[in-house]
């Protein structure tokens, strides 16, 4: 049986090389944007309340299928309830970080926490 | 009025190419049965057919043999059309593309393994773009850029180390032209 590092030529240590520094460029995006100050929730695209994340509230967001229940506390903010057939945004759980979004899509409701700055307007590849 | 036959020749090019994707989709339910913890993060086993394909058959054949494979694996899990199909599909579409590109860099330095991983950075390249321009037109699915980055490099340096290990392994059979 051949070694496996036999398989390797040389140009393929330097694609592997260019893929690990391209894997470090990317990493600062787990981090961008700050920390999270603020939760967004959008109905159906419009902006439904925006809040900040100092306090215990809950939201009761309407939408086609019924109500979406959104809870905010100190630092972070999920969805607790909806009525949507496959939960997606519920078992999210907990968001804390800039960025994150849950979206019930059915119920057409999501929760966004954002922080201070946005690290960029747009991204094009 | 007389029933019209058509005559379908199969060609032993054929008959090749329907086997390798049925080695390909076979590896795609594979695939889908390893549990991840991220939708879109697998190992992409299928991969590993259209890598030695392209090696052994040409990139025509490679084409071929992914494209029936995204088709028929979406078929038989039950995605075809669905969001994940078309992402599948673009994905597969520019790691073709890629591979296209790829395959003319010498041979004596770049093997299966170089070929893998560009294909696998392709890939989830075009995922992410599409994903952002139709699924979730929101700039925080690139957050996830590292992730997938990381997971195709690792994928894509087993999937080609396994490609190239059966490559040396199996002697190169004179393709019927």
């Amino acid at each position: 049986m051949r070694h496996w590092a036999a398989l390797l030529r040389p140009g393929d240590w330097l694609v592997l090389a260019g893929g690990a520094a391209l894997v470090g460029f990317t990493l600062p995006l787990l981090w961008q944007g700050g920390f999270a100050e603020r939760a967004i929730i959008r109905q159906n695209g419009q902006i439904f309340a925006e809040t900040d994340l100092l306090t215990h509230r809950e939201f009761q967001v309407p939408g086609p299928l019924g109500i979406t229940l959104v809870a905010v506390e100190p630092g972070r903010a999920r969805v607790v309830a909806d009525p949507g057939p496959r939960q997606y945004c519920v078992r999210q759980g907990w968001l804390a970080r800039p960025g994150e979004i849950a979206i019930c899509a059915p119920n057409r409701v999501s929760v966004q926490i954002a922080g201070r700055t946005k690290a960029y307007d747009s991204l094009s590849y | 009025m007389t029933a019209s036959v058509t005559e379908l020749t199969v060609t032993a090019e054929d008959r090749r190419v329907a086997w390798l994707a049925t080695a390909a989709v076979a590896l795609s339910l594979v695939d889908a049965a390893i549990p991840s913890p991220l939708p879109g993060v697998k190992p992409g086993l299928a991969n590993i057919v259209t890598l030695v394909v392209l090696v052994r058959y040409g990139w025509a054949t490679a084409v071929w043999v992914s494209g029936l494979r995204v088709l028929a694996g979406s078929l038989l899990l039950g995605y075809f059309l669905a969001p994940g199909f078309f992402l599948s599909l673009t994905g597969t579409a520019l790691s073709l593309a890629t591979l296209g590109l790829a395959r003319h860099l010498p041979s004596r330095w770049f093997g299966p393994v170089s070929l893998s991983i560009l294909a696998a950075f392709a890939h989830i390249g075009g995922q992410l773009l599409l994903a952002r321009l139709w699924l979730i037109p929101h700039n925080g699915v690139f957050m996830l850029t590292p992730v997938f980055a990381t997971a195709a490099l690792v994928f894509g340096t087993i999937n080609g180390l396994i490609a190239a290990k059966l490559l040396a392994d199996t002697p190169a059979a004179k393709p019927a032209q």
